[in-house]
């Protein structure tokens, strides 16, 4: 029995180690250069928690395939040296490892949160709602126009509130359905909901920030390849949840020119 | 401690006459632990029903479930699952699973049963307490299960049930108006039952053990249930009142969750000044010891199983065992913040959160490698719970080791909310302690019932189940380095779809591990009633609830009052004769803890 536990663990094992390995379901590409150190983290931590992880399984296998109760009569032995030495390696071992890990970690945390967006960033203020995203580009004047709830009303369009009636900045607010940048320009987001808390997660760029009601939270990225990935809701908002997503689309400076000329319009 | 010594009281209450205080409305511990276990059997193949619904539903979204539609002709017309009829399904089987089957199974179900016993007590320390714990808990679950039943249905906004979608009442959605309110009653009912539960087993560990039962001659396993109380009696104490703050938001108009300048479904809503993150925090304040909660009992039974089938102590004793839980309780308080790394809070806190959570994997490391280390030189016996106790140590480090991903927040950026996470809680939560159920049930039934389980069908119930879980939960990893969003209820986007194949897959993994438990319940069922007769002490254990009768007497000894004189877990002590040394015996064993 402790033999065929043995077979089963490392069969396990072998199989679950091997799609990580040969990245059968992985990550996308990424286009920013902090997703890229995210990478590096989620790589180094793969490969430290994966030795670990294959190597107790493998030898939780051993034990129970060698030491199993037989009718042969022998005596019990005890671990070479006792606890503490197993105590003193799993304290070491791990502390090191969680030491090593906390402070490249922190530093591309940091990198990612406490770093101001550049100032020549581009301003984009996204409005998220059941269950859809809103992008709001503040136009010519780039003065965006205030928020006013009470005005909300997705029937005439007013995803955000605006009051073009007395506010001349908000006149000129470009509000689209997807959000369309520059490749290689930093891009600001300011984050809104107009009512339950939802998610702004674009796996390309590692970027994930919860959308909460009554808070305004930045998150700026760079993004360094053109195309086109989706951005999808993860915070369970409603019944639409799992239908609630828009576009981010990654585009030449030309592009993005031409693009905001034609909505300006 | 000079309560320790003192002889245990006799005991003041003589058994029960008639059916409804015998079986009922019981003060014995015994009986309540079993009425526990048994609600927790209830729940737990509501809540696997409900799973099945779920991988049915992910799988193949547009195939109609049989009878489904009849259950709820709204939710499921046709039998085919409506978006927001999934997200019911999710809700109410996470809170099924967390806090009746996780939290009343190995913590109040065994813990009532065996914790008196092993410590050489008559009974609990305020029987009416415990009877009352137990029926707060059946009126939490009869709350619950009502949800399904009212006109809106269930809730859909999760276990944890964020603020402002569980606040707001009907306009966030179905199941948001009634069905909401009754889970947060529900939750609170729980609560009460909990903190008096918790109370008892605490008040019992202390002042009950009988003469020679030091703390360090306590098994693991009531070490374990007694960290547990406190951890518990804490947690519950704020879960408590934010479920009642909620329940005010929905019904009293108040805002402590809802901030002001809503607008849900193009209505302006009337509240103002209320945080949602205030939410969050209650919750995972309570939420992470809950995960404790549910691993610390599974921690100390296996701890306690493991020595009786390898036959020698675990390594370091019971001391680095009982460290080690100590420490994960103490550090359980310090870690919620973990959940809320991208919740809007001050990224500072994440750094701040981060540091405990990966320390916390200090001592599930060190007690890790004490089961392992002691399996070296031993002579297992490979027995039903023995497999078990192998199994849990197997997942407990699939998924101990995906926290390492999760604890870091320049890594949870990318797989929060995923499938990796799902992956995580289930391995090392909910797999690991279900495990231990298993393990327990196998070990224990001979005392609890008197009657041997079916050894054959345990052993393929054991092998189907372990592979079975390694199926349906280790290529939720891979979803989620994919990028898989959890609680979706269909796969709509782009990136998803040429996962969907992995999610048929794991359907089928799920519904065939689900088919093997049925074993497991013909084998409790079949043997609690026609099984082998069992000895007082068939495992050849030492502790003393082997030394009694299977099933113990009503109070527990046949008025012996027992002595203490060894450590818990003597097996092959040099210069003695058998292989194990009770801890009532006097042959001089050597103390080694």
């Amino acid at each position: 029995m402790g033999k065929l536990f043995a077979v089963v663990v490392i069969v396990i094992t072998v199989i679950s180690a091997y799609f990580v390995v040969v990245h059968r379901w992985w990550m996308p590409e990424t286009i920013t250069a902090i997703g890229a150190r995210v990478d590096h983290q989620l790589n180094e931590t793969m490969l430290e928690a994966g030795i670990l992880f294959v190597l107790s399984q493998i030898i939780l296998g051993v034990f129970a395939w060698r030491f199993g109760d037989t009718s042969t009569p022998r005596k019990i032995k005890h671990f070479p040296g006792g606890a503490m030495p197993l105590v003193i390696a799993g304290i070491a071992i791990v502390g090191l490892e969680i030491l090593a890990l906390s402070f490249v970690g922190s530093k591309v945390w940091a990198d990612m949160y406490f770093v101001p967006a550049p100032a020549d960033s581009l301003h984009v203020d996204v409005q998220a709602e059941q269950f859809a995203f809103y992008f709001r580009y503040p136009g010519p004047d780039g003065q965006f126009g205030s928020i006013h709830p009470e005005k909300i009303n997705d029937g005439n369009g007013n995803y955000f509130g605006l009051d073009p009636a007395n506010d001349v900045s908000a006149r000129d607010d470009i509000i689209v359905g997807s959000l369309t940048v520059p490749v290689n320009k930093p891009v600001l987001l300011t984050l809104h909901s107009k009512d339950m808390i939802h998610n702004f997660y674009v796996p390309e760029l590692r970027l994930q920030q919860d959308i909460v009601p009554g808070i305004e939270i930045p998150v700026h990225f760079t993004a360094t390849k053109t195309g086109k990935f989706e951005i999808v809701c993860t915070q369970l908002c409603g019944l639409g949840h799992y239908n609630m997503r828009a576009y981010l689309e990654v585009v030449s400076q030309d592009q993005y020119d031409q693009w905001l000329k034609s909505q300006s319009q | 401690m000079d309560n320790a010594q003192a002889a245990p009281a006799v005991h003041h209450l003589a058994p029960p006459e008639g059916f409804i205080r015998k079986y009922v409305f019981s003060l014995d511990h015994k009986v309540i632990g079993l009425q526990y276990y048994g609600l927790a059997l209830v729940a737990v193949f509501i809540g696997m029903v409900l799973s099945w619904l779920m991988r049915v539903h992910l799988g193949w979204p547009t195939l109609g479930i049989p009878l489904l539609d009849k259950l709820s002709p709204n939710g499921a017309p046709g039998g085919v699952i409506t978006p927001e009829y999934y997200l019911s399904l999710m809700t109410m089987h996470g809170t099924i699973m967390v806090f009746f089957v996780l939290t009343n199974a190995p913590f109040a179900g065994f813990g009532n049963y065996f914790l008196p016993i092993q410590i050489g007590a008559e009974d609990m320390a305020f029987p009416r307490f415990n009877m009352m714990s137990f029926w707060t808990t059946f009126v939490a679950f009869l709350v619950l299960i009502a949800a399904f039943f009212v006109a809106d249905g269930p809730p859909i906004a999760g276990w944890t049930s964020y603020a402002p979608l569980s606040a707001i009442g009907k306009d966030g959605g179905p199941g948001q108006a009634l069905g909401q309110t009754l889970w947060a009653a529900s939750i609170a009912i729980f609560c009460i039952g909990q903190l008096l539960g918790s109370l008892n087993f605490i008040a019992t560990t202390l002042d009950l053990r009988t003469k020679g039962m030091t703390l360090a001659r306590m098994p693991l396993s009531t070490w374990a249930w007694f960290i547990t109380a406190c951890i518990g009696l804490l947690a519950f104490a704020v879960l408590l009142p934010a479920c009642i703050l909620l329940i005010l938001d929905k019904t009293a108009g108040t805002s402590f969750f809802i901030p002001g300048g809503l607008v849900v479904s193009d209505n302006l809503q009337p509240h103002s000044g209320g945080s949602p993150l205030l939410w969050q925090h209650l919750f995972w304040f309570f939420g992470h010891p809950e995960v404790y909660i549910a691993i610390l009992p599974a921690i100390g039974i296996i701890s306690h199983i493991l020595p009786t089938f390898i036959r020698k102590p675990l390594l370091g004793g019971t001391r680095v065992l009982a460290g080690c839980m100590l420490g994960i309780a103490f550090l359980s308080y310090m870690v919620w913040g973990h959940h809320m790394f991208l919740s809007g809070m001050n990224p500072f806190s994440a750094l701040l959160f981060s540091v405990p959570t990966l320390i916390i994997t200090i001592p599930a490391t060190v007690a890790t490698l004490m089961w392992i280390g002691s399996l070296y030189g031993a002579k297992i016996r490979f027995t039903t719970p023995a497999l078990f106790c192998l199994g849990f140590i197997s997942v407990f480090i699939s998924g101990g080791i995906s926290g390492f991903f999760l604890a870091q927040p320049s890594i949870d950026v990318y797989l929060h909310a995923t499938y990796f996470v799902v992956a995580h809680f289930h391995f090392v939560m909910a797999v690991a302690a279900i495990f231990a159920i298993f393990g327990g049930t196998y070990f224990w039934a001979p005392k609890m019932f008197g009657r041997m389980m079916n050894e054959t069908l345990g052993k393929w119930h054991f092998w189907l189940t372990f592979i079975g879980v390694y199926a349906i939960f280790m290529p939720m990893h891979y979803l989620g380095l994919a990028g898989n969003v959890r609680r979706y209820s269909a796969f709509t986007d782009d990136y998803l779809i040429p996962l969907i194949p992995v999610h048929k897959f794991i359907t089928i993994a799920a519904l065939l591990t689900g088919a093997a438990q049925f074993i497991f319940f013909a084998n409790l069922f079949y043997s609690r009633f026609w099984g082998p007769k069992a000895s007082d002490n068939p495992w050849e254990a030492t502790t003393l609830e082997w030394d009694t009768t299977s099933p113990p007497p009503f109070d527990n000894f046949g008025g012996r009052h027992l002595t203490v004189l060894n450590a818990p877990y003597e097996y092959n002590v040099d210069g003695t004769k058998g292989d194990y040394i009770m801890q009532t015996s006097p042959e001089k064993a050597v103390e080694r803890t």
